[in-house]
Order: structure tokens, then sequence, then C-alpha cells
């Protein structure tokens, strides 16, 4: 097993405040005052044995859910109440356990799709187009061709040059370039204009995370990101998720593969039914008597 | 783009699919040659197109006349179905959402061109045509938009039902309102202004050259024509911005997960009401068309069939593409016409087609690229599950 990193301690201020989180479904409590809180730059890991809570906690903080009682603070501000995409904008973004890209589209208009989570041309602006920014000389289309086709250009660059280019357009070219850079980031190149479906599944895990990073967001949750993987992926997934950090991305993980969450995360968050059992540096969580026994259970004669 | 099949193939069905494959292949080859001309090229071939489309009712190509019925009166209805078929493609094959109520909104727009332009209508104040359209469109739109509000909420099947009862309410109110007179109608409503310019010498139905006298008049359909395919051709173009924007990608989002896209920050109820209130506006608008032409709209044009043959002509074509939802309108409007000993069977025949579609082509006939490989793949997990 790797040695645990002793990577800086959580210093940062707090991004993500878990306040007293309860979820009941009827009579059933999925997460039972959960507390616990997220400091800028960290990588947290979110563990626990199945049917502990991690996705239902996930969910909570994403607006799938809404917390029976308690309270989430993102970045100073409640994320409780609020519609999903809301809670996308304001900075978190997520990943599924069980992977939900849309198959039918292809690997680059998936990432567009996180992207314009920023943008703002709807309807109206994708229509007429009138919204005008003005451009800058390299923004201009290039005269490439002769003849009539290279008039043509000309005629554009000039139309270009007196009335702008329009929002949408900016917004389209800005984000194609951000989606193809991302999809290189995460290790998904040259296979744009494949359909999502017809990924292998490393990739459609890597897209999914490429996808995701697309929204801009101040925290990204990976669920169970590691899930199928062999070795060789599983370590590259680790690289992967320290890149994200580095690019100040903060990172909340779910994972059930140890040496992965040994390996990668700053502090780590132990559920049990429910309810937060242990909190700590890795090395702490692993020596826990009740991380131990919630994992391998308790001898009977210790009950 | 084809199914792949590896088991030996005998019998009907699979000559058939067989066919259907080879010509699946020639279609895909031929959408590969037209992307790899060059773009002056392609726009030369368009414009080619359109001046032919305009020149139609004045060619004679052998074969395609109708023989029973005015040929450029079923071109009018062509591009009238053409027009529903791309407004109802933005439902129901971009956003996903199945319609089946689409009839009420084209009644919609109808009945305000004929409420507020016609002199037979309780309303008392009258505008002009050119007024009533641009009230016809914000109507349905604002129609699609009421209906859409508290019903989006609800998917798939049970959209579907309540879209349903959309059109059966908007058939029941057109029978039984005395504003729009039941299935006596209202006569009388107004046309477009404008008259042909003074040069034109060619000579009209009457004898007479038409040169300065009203475009649109009871004797020449034509004018009809062009304005219709001036609509559809407009409202094509707008879709096709549409679709390769945020918007587009935010219906197709919608479409292949709603969850995952409200996550991914698409706000999925603005986005389908966008597309509810488009596609109402050109149901609108195509109906308001329709009104103009006849001068004339009763309730017995409202009909919950209509909506199905709506419908149909989006799925047979190939839902969620431009042209596949053309062809399927084409089809849909211009072969009972054509063939018009075969109209009295034309919903047998529409159904039959459907069920065969759905057997060997569930993708349409021009596939959407992405349903195309979707339901190449699931063919290819589950052969024998059609």
């Amino acid at each position: 097993m790797s040695e645990p990193q002793t990577t800086t301690p959580a210093t940062g201020e707090p991004l993500l405040e878990v306040d007293n989180v309860t979820l009941r479904f009827g009579g059933v409590v999925a997460l039972d005052g959960v507390d616990f809180t997220l400091y800028r730059g960290e990588i947290l890991g979110l563990i626990g044995p199945n049917g502990a809570g991690k996705t239902t906690c996930f969910n909570a903080m994403t607006g799938v859910f809404r917390p029976t009682s308690g309270e989430m603070r993102f970045d100073g501000e409640r994320v409780s109440g609020r519609k999903r995409y809301e809670i996308t904008r304001m900075g978190i973004a997520r990943t599924f356990q069980n992977i939900r890209l849309f198959p039918e589209m292809t690997a680059l208009e998936n990432v567009l799709v996180g992207a314009d989570a920023r943008h703002r041309t709807s309807v109206v602006g994708a229509l007429f187009r009138l919204y005008r920014v003005p451009v800058k000389r390299h923004e201009l289309t290039e005269v490439t061709a002769a003849g009539l086709a290279g008039a043509a250009q000309r005629l554009r660059r000039t139309g270009q040059r007196i009335f702008g280019l329009s929002r949408h357009v900016l917004e389209e070219r800005a984000a194609r370039q951000k989606a193809e850079a991302l999809l290189r980031f995460v290790g998904v190149e040259g296979r744009l204009n494949e359909l999502a479906r017809n990924l292998s599944y490393g990739e459609q895990r890597r897209l999914e995370i490429a996808r995701a990073l697309a929204t801009e967001p101040k925290l990204l949750c990976l669920d169970e990101p590691a899930a199928g993987f062999n070795p060789a992926e599983k370590e590259q997934l680790l690289q992967l998720i320290r890149k994200i950090r580095d690019t100040g991305v903060t990172v909340l993980l779910i994972e059930h593969d140890m040496r992965l969450v040994m390996g990668v995360t700053d502090r780590i968050v132990v559920l049990e039914f429910g309810r937060k059992i242990a909190e700590g540096s890795p090395a702490e969580v692993r020596d826990d008597p009740k991380v131990i026994a919630a994992y391998l259970g308790v001898p009977a004669d210790a009950a | 783009m084809t199914q792949t099949n590896d088991k030996p193939r005998v019998g009907v069905t699979d000559t058939l699919r067989r066919f259907d494959d080879r010509r699946a292949e020639a279609v895909s080859g031929l959408r590969q040659r037209w992307s790899d001309l060059p773009r002056a090229w392609r726009v030369g071939a368009l414009v080619a197109l359109i001046v032919v489309l305009y020149a139609l009712p004045d060619l004679a190509i052998p074969g395609i006349r109708t023989t029973e019925t005015d040929f450029t009166g079923v071109l009018f209805l062509v591009a009238i179905y053409v027009l529903i078929a791309v407004g109802l493609n933005v439902v129901v094959g971009l956003a996903g959402l199945l319609d089946l109520g689409y009839i009420g909104f084209f009644a919609v727009g109808a009945y305000t061109v004929a409420i507020f332009g016609s002199p037979n209508s309780p309303v008392v104040i009258k505008f002009p045509w050119l007024v009533c359209i641009p009230i016809a469109i914000a109507l349905t739109m604002i129609s699609g938009v009421l209906l859409g509000w508290p019903t989006l909420r609800l998917r798939g099947d049970y959209l579907a039902i309540v879209t349903l009862g959309f059109g059966e309410i908007i058939r029941l109110i057109a029978t039984n309102s005395t504003i729009t007179n039941g299935n006596r109608g209202i006569a009388g409503v107004p046309v477009p202004p404008g008259n042909w310019p003074s040069f034109v010498q060619t000579i009209g139905i009457d004898g007479e050259p038409l040169g300065g006298r009203a475009l649109f008049s009871i004797n020449d359909t034509r004018p009809f024509y062009w304005l219709a395919l001036t609509a559809v051709l407009l409202c094509m173009y707008g879709v096709r911005r549409l679709e390769n924007s945020r918007v587009g990608r935010a219906w197709l989002a919608v479409r292949e997960d709603e969850d995952a896209a409200e996550i991914m920050g698409v706000p999925s109820f603005r986005f389908k009401l966008w597309a509810f209130a488009i596609g109402a506006a050109l149901g609108g608008l195509s109906g308001a068309l329709f009104a103009t032409h006849n001068t004339f709209f009763n309730a017995e044009s409202v009909l919950l069939q209509t909506s199905i043959l709506y419908v149909a002509a989006v799925v047979v074509g190939g839902a969620g593409n431009l042209l596949g939802v053309t062809v399927g309108a084409i089809i849909i409007s211009y072969l009972p016409e054509r063939f018009r000993e075969f109209a009295d069977y034309r919903y047998l025949l529409f159904g039959l087609a459907l069920i065969a579609v759905m057997i060997f082509r569930p993708q349409g006939i021009v596939p959407s690229r992405r349903r195309a490989v979707e339901l190449a793949d699931r063919a290819k997990e589950a052969p024998t599950n059609v």
C-alpha cells in the first residue's frame, strides 16, 4: 500500500458546510444529523459500507433530495431548497455512480452541455443573434480561399468588423475550445465526434468528469469514479484527481477502493447507517476502531 | 448506420430488411458525399433546389402532377404539412415530448385569423391579415405555454395523454362555442395584401393579364403556395439555428436524460416550455395559412386523427431530423392526393405503413444521425427482439 499522503492540512476557508443534515424517507432515516465541513482546495473522501448514505449525501448536496432538517451552505450561501441547475451554477458539479451521460450525443456535445451552464444565449439569442460583441482582430474570419469564395470570406470579415460577432457565436467558439481542452485533460482525445454510448467504459467515466468540469465548478463530487477500473486505470484516475485539485477545484470523493482513497485524499469522513462515525486524516481513520468495526464487523465477544 | 446481423436471412421479412439495409447504406453514403462537397457547391445546389420549389406549380414534370385535384392546391397542402412536421419535430423529435394534441395549436392559429379578420365573426373590430398573423402566432404560443406550464412536469406517456386531452378540448370548444360558429364555421377569412407588379403580362385564368391585380385571389393558388413555402423555408432555417445552439443541445440533453441534464445546469423546464411554445407557434402559423387559403375554417377540420397523422409524419420520416420529417410530411400529404383511388384507405394504409416502419425501420425513413446509431446498436444486442 502506498504511503498515505500527508498533504497540506485543511487550512483553506470552508467551502461547503454540512450542518446537522437529516434526510428521512418515510420511516427510513437515510442521513442522521450528518455534520462535516469541506475546505477549499482539499480532497475529501466520503467512505462507508454499502447503504451508509454516501450517495444520498451527494444527492442532498446537488438538490436531488431536499434535507428533512439541517442546512448546507456552499461558499456562504444556502444550498437546500434551490433548484438543481442553480446549485450547478453556484459551483457544485458531480458525476454519477452509474454513468449517466447523454448516450446519443457526441463526446464533444456532452461536454458542451456542461459548458452551457455558464452561457446566457437562449432561444431569442440563438435565433436572431442581435446581441453583438465587438471582435478583436485575431477573431475575424480568415481569408483563405481565392475567387468567389474568397470574396465571400472578405465580405464576412468586413461584416464582422462593423457589426461584431453575436454572443452566441462567441460562446460557441469558446465552449468548443474549452470542451476540446477538457477532453484532452481527462484523456478522451481523438474521439470528439464519437457518440458517448460508443466510448469504452473507462472513457465514459472520464467523459463524465470532463462534462462536470465544464460547468466550471468550485467543488467536484465524484461518485465512485473508479468502479470497474483495473489497477492501471485506477492509477491514472488518481493522477487525474490530483491534477483536478491542482487546478484549484475542491474534490469530494466517494470511493470503495481503500487504496485509492487512502492515496489521494487529504481527509476522510466515514458514514455508517446515515451517521458520521469518524473524521480525520487517512491514517487516523484507518486506525479508528469504530471504522474497523463498521467495515469488518465487531467480534461477537466484544459486543 | 446499418443493422448488421450475422445469421443468414431467408423469408419475406429478411428480404425486406436486406433491401432496407442497402437503401440505408445508400442514404448514408449520399449524406457523406453531400457533406464532403465544397461549401460553395452546397449553397449553389440549395439555391437551385429552392428555385425549383418555387417554380414547381409551373413546371411540367411528368408523373408528379396530381390528376384529379389542382396540383398547386396539393403543393400548398404539402407545404402546410411540412410546416406542421417541422414544428412538431421540435417538440417530439428534439425535446422528446410526445404531443398528441398538435391539431389544437393548428386550430387556435386558424381560428385566430378567422375570428380577428373575418367580417362574419362576433369580434367587432376587424384586423387586416398582416396584423392577424402575428396575433395568431402570439396566441398559439401563449396557448402552448398555458398547456405546458402545468403539464410539462409530467413525463412520457402521461404527457401524451394530457396533450391528447388538450386537442379534444380545443375540438369541443370549436364545435360548441358561438364564437367559432361550430360546424358552420367562419367564412371570409382575410387574405394577404399586395398586387402583381404591373409589368407581369402573364395571362391569368380569366384571360386578362395579371399585372396590377390582387396577388392573393381565389383564381390563383400559386401565391398561397409561395407564401407557405416561404414560411416553411424561414422556419426550417430558424429551427436549424436553434438545433445548432445551446438550445438544441439542451433539448437533446433533456430528451436523453432529464435528471442528468438538470444536474449539468440545464433549466429543463424552461427549455421544454420553449420547445412547446415554438412548436405551438409553428402549428399556429400553419393553421393560420391554411385558413387564409381556404378563406374558411370550421370545427370539422379539427380531428383527433389528424393529430395522429401529424405524429405519423414525424415518426415515419425520422424524428429529430429536418429532412426526415419533411419526407414524412410529403408522404402523408402528397401520396393520397396523387393516388386518389387510395385516398379512402388513407388511414388504413398509413396505419400499416406505421407498423411496417416500426418493425423494419424504427428510426424512420431518414433517421437523425443519433437515433440511427442507437437503434442499430439495439438491433445488434437483441437481433430477435424487433
